[in-house]
């Protein structure tokens, strides 16, 4: 006992001050793409051709699609022009799933809940994970939030063990034929009114699994969806910015948003 | 020995398909007999259609010899299964069936492992019509029959953020007497999607084929797509691919002793590992940007060097995060309580171990010193060692016991590394793959064996791509490590394996 709380106090608090202060990324961490189509070579479509899930269209000007995006680099590496840029921006969760495909340097992000939903949610929100097809990264970095570093509870947000317990599912993986039913049987065993939350590219457009005939493509074929969070997987902080902003949890005065 | 002679390979190294030799199928069950009573154990055993039969290629470590040995035979819709006398080969067979709809005739327990169609439209093992609905889980279960016998189900959706598998327990009151796993949820139809590859996409495949151990996967593509286009990643780079597979290994051992911790209510190193183990997350996102080490491994290489300043900040940043480490699992190994609950639960004897197939941290706490890093070394690991770390009493503190001291030796061996960085390129540009071979690739990930196998079609394209993930050995050793025990503690078996779902189903 003496010697647990030793190493307590000599390891002493660690939760992260997120959403007071921005979370701290490594250099090397790919955020949200900034395209300048104006930059463009009339007729290349290097980076479309390099992308390995289809998701750049470069026939007419120039759109990434953030749903599909493995965050790979393969693009910007063979542009020879510079048109894809990488932010280190981690904030990137849409309500809709056109919102992601990226078109310039701006993204819009997601609104609030309405206000009935949000005193609902709005301080307590539980959800069920459901892992369908998830290769464990995105379970992995979902299940990190609950960790001491960032302790999602001081918002209220807690993963629960039952689809009866909890005002949601949060989703990974692009959902395969052999877990279609089970997703669809845990949705309907979660009470109304619910939301669904899709996290990373697999479960938003099938990820690097798109278009395999064993993969349905992703929650939205299955369930409806009301919060898209890219990636492959996205990092803790961009799942966690947008639960909050599903919220209403922050505002153009937090630190985060300035 | 073998009355046939097998074609040896190393790993990583490709052989012309030819040179492997074609036996009949008698021949090659009895050689992989042979084999395995030996002492050799089964890496692969994969299928592929010839004319109106499928080829059966199967791969075997010899570790005495460090190299592999591979032979193939033919077989029609029924063969005589190698299972009755090589138990190592059950699940591998149940697999074979599956995919193309062959009989191993004498398999005594033959279902599906994945439920899905046979590759091979008009032959299923099961005689079932093409068109006939394949549900997961729907098949039969073993059954032990009796008054108070009562069964448990599980899953697929478990209750804690983990992937989908269904686990069935016959009790009697709160002892197990059998468990019965059945998987396939995960199944995303991989190894089909690389067929005729490499392409754009095949390498963000084998990332993805158990999120938690990109890094082994994709070093086992890498190899492979090297030694079958004859090139080399360069010193500079095998290093950065060591570090990186060590710090998987770290982050992951790390963390399963934090889920062990909470799994027997142990809750400050719960607390403090699952903390460092984003901490470790957070050194590999150092080398490449990602937490799980995507993009860093390619073909002929690294895609990302480091720079000195980027080389001392991690061997810093790692010594703060191993002080840590120490006090957090050193309260853990300390504690009587929680060794009270780890000690004799859910043992394996090293017989049972062999019988199987086991590989990695679970054959290792039974006393076997399987480790690819020592056995067939590839990479950084053909000149330097990490010792092998066992323990010999099979049970969930010998799982822990040997994640502990795997995380000590792995980490002195980043350091050395990251303390002796050769200067040179990161990568080379790899040629075209050779056409008509086959090239065996194995890491030793945080799991056990990674392994990677590939056949080409003349110009070069993968005409046949096998995975066998860690996990694949070892579910069955989790089922047996289940008997005669309490069903309370499945949760603290389950965890001291960590098996991935995804690895398996593919
Ligand atoms: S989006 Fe990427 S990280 Fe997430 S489950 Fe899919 S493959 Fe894994």
């Amino acid at each position: 006992m003496i010697r647990a709380l030793r190493e307590r106090w000599r390891q002493g608090h660690r939760t992260m001050a997120y959403p007071a202060g921005a979370p701290v990324l490594p250099d090397r961490h790919l955020g949200r793409p900034a395209l300048d189509p104006s930059r463009c070579l009339p007729d290349c479509h290097a980076c479309a051709e390099a992308c390995p899930t289809a998701a750049i269209d470069a026939t007419a000007g120039l759109t990434l699609d953030l749903g599909r995006c493995l965050f790979c680099a393969a693009c910007s590496q063979v542009c020879p022009r510079a048109a894809i840029a990488w932010t280190g921006d981690w904030r990137m969760a849409t309500r809709s799933r056109e919102a992601l495909v990226v078109k310039d340097r701006e993204l819009e992000l997601a609104e609030a809940l309405d206000a009935r939903l949000r005193r609902l949610f709005g301080r307590s929100l539980k959800l069920r994970q459901v892992s369908a097809g998830g290769c464990n990264a995105c379970e992995a970095d979902v299940n990190v939030l609950s960790t001491i570093g960032w302790d999602i509870g001081r918002f209220g947000i807690q993963i629960v063990a039952s689809p009866r317990h909890a005002d949601g599912l949060l989703i990974t993986g692009p959902v395969p034929e052999n877990m279609r039913l089970g997703l669809e049987k845990t949705w309907q065993a979660t009470p109304s009114p619910k939301l669904v939350i899709a996290v990373g590219a697999c479960a938003i457009a099938g990820g690097p699994f798109a278009g395999h005939p064993e993969v349905t493509g992703g929650a939205a074929a299955t369930v409806p969806v009301d919060l898209f969070i890219p990636g492959c997987p996205p990092h803790p902080a961009t799942i966690l910015d947008g639960l909050l902003r599903l919220l209403g949890r922050l505002s153009a005065t937090d630190p985060v948003e300035s | 020995m073998a009355r046939v002679s097998l074609a040896e390979l190393y790993n990583g190294g490709a052989v012309l398909l030819a040179e492997v030799p074609r036996l009949g199928w008698e021949d090659l069950r009895v050689a992989v007999g042979d084999e395995v009573a030996a002492g050799n154990r089964l890496a692969a055993l994969a299928g592929r259609p010839v004319g109106d039969g499928i080829e059966v290629l199967a791969v075997l470590v010899r570790p005495e010899q460090g190299c592999l040995a591979a032979g193939r035979a033919v077989v029609g819709d029924r063969f005589a299964s190698l299972t009755p006398g090589c138990p190592q080969a059950h699940w591998f067979e149940r697999e074979l069936a599956e995919g193309w709809g062959i009989v191993p005739e004498g398999h005594p327990w033959l279902k599906p492992i994945r439920f899905h169609r046979s590759y091979r439209p008009g032959h299923d093992a099961w005689g079932r019509a093409d068109d006939a609905p394949i549900l997961p889980s729907v098949t039969d279960f073993f059954r032990v029959d009796g008054e108070e016998v009562h069964e448990v189900a599980v899953g697929p959706v478990h209750a804690g953020v983990i992937e989908p598998g269904h686990f069935r327990f016959s009790c009697h009151g709160e002892r197990v007497m059998h468990l019965e796993i059945s998987l396939g949820y995960q199944h995303r139809g991989v190894e089909r999607a690389l067929v005729g590859g490499p392409d754009r996409r095949s390498v963000h495949l084998a990332e993805t084929l158990a999120g938690d151990s990109s890094v082994a996967h994709a070093t086992a593509f890498s190899q492979l797509v090297e030694g079958l286009s004859g090139c080399q990643a360069p010193p500079r780079a095998e290093i950065i691919r060591a570090v990186a597979l060590e710090l998987e290994r770290l982050a992951n051992h790390v963390g399963d002793l934090g889920a062990l911790a909470g799994d027997v209510g142990y809750l400050p190193t719960l607390s403090f590992c699952g903390r460092l183990r984003g901490d470790i997350l957070n050194l590999t996102a150092e080398l490449c940007g990602n937490r799980f080490g995507r993009n860093l491994v390619r073909p002929g290489g690294v895609a990302f060097d480091l720079e000195p300043e980027r080389v001392e900040r991690l061997a810093t940043r790692l010594g703060a995060a191993m002080r840590d480490v120490r006090g957090a699992v050193g309260m853990l190994f300390d504690s009587s309580s929680v060794m009270a609950r780890l000690e004799g639960t859910g043992a394996l004897s090293a017989a049972q171990a062999v019988e199987l197939g086991l590989v990695g941290v679970a054959a290792r706490a039974c006393g076997l010193d399987r480790d690819v890093r020592a056995e067939l070394p590839s990479g950084m690991y053909r000149f330097a060692q990490v010792p092998v770390s066992t323990w010999h009493t099979g049970d969930v503190f010998a799982r822990a016991w040997v994640r502990w001291l795997e995380v000590q030796r792995s980490s002195q061996f980043i350091q050395d590394r990251l303390a002796a960085m050769p200067k040179g390129p990161t990568r080379v540009d790899c040629r075209p793959l050779a056409g008509g071979s086959l090239a065996v690739s194995l890491v030793e990930g945080w799991r056990g064996e990674v392994c990677h196998l590939a056949i080409t079609e003349p110009a070069g394209r993968f005409a046949s791509y096998k995975v066998v993930d860690p996990s694949f050995h070892n579910w069955m050793g989790l089922a047996l490590a289940l008997r005669e025990q309490q069903i309370s503690d499945f949760p603290l078996c389950n965890k001291s394996f960590n098996l991935s779902y995804c690895g398996h189903d593919l």
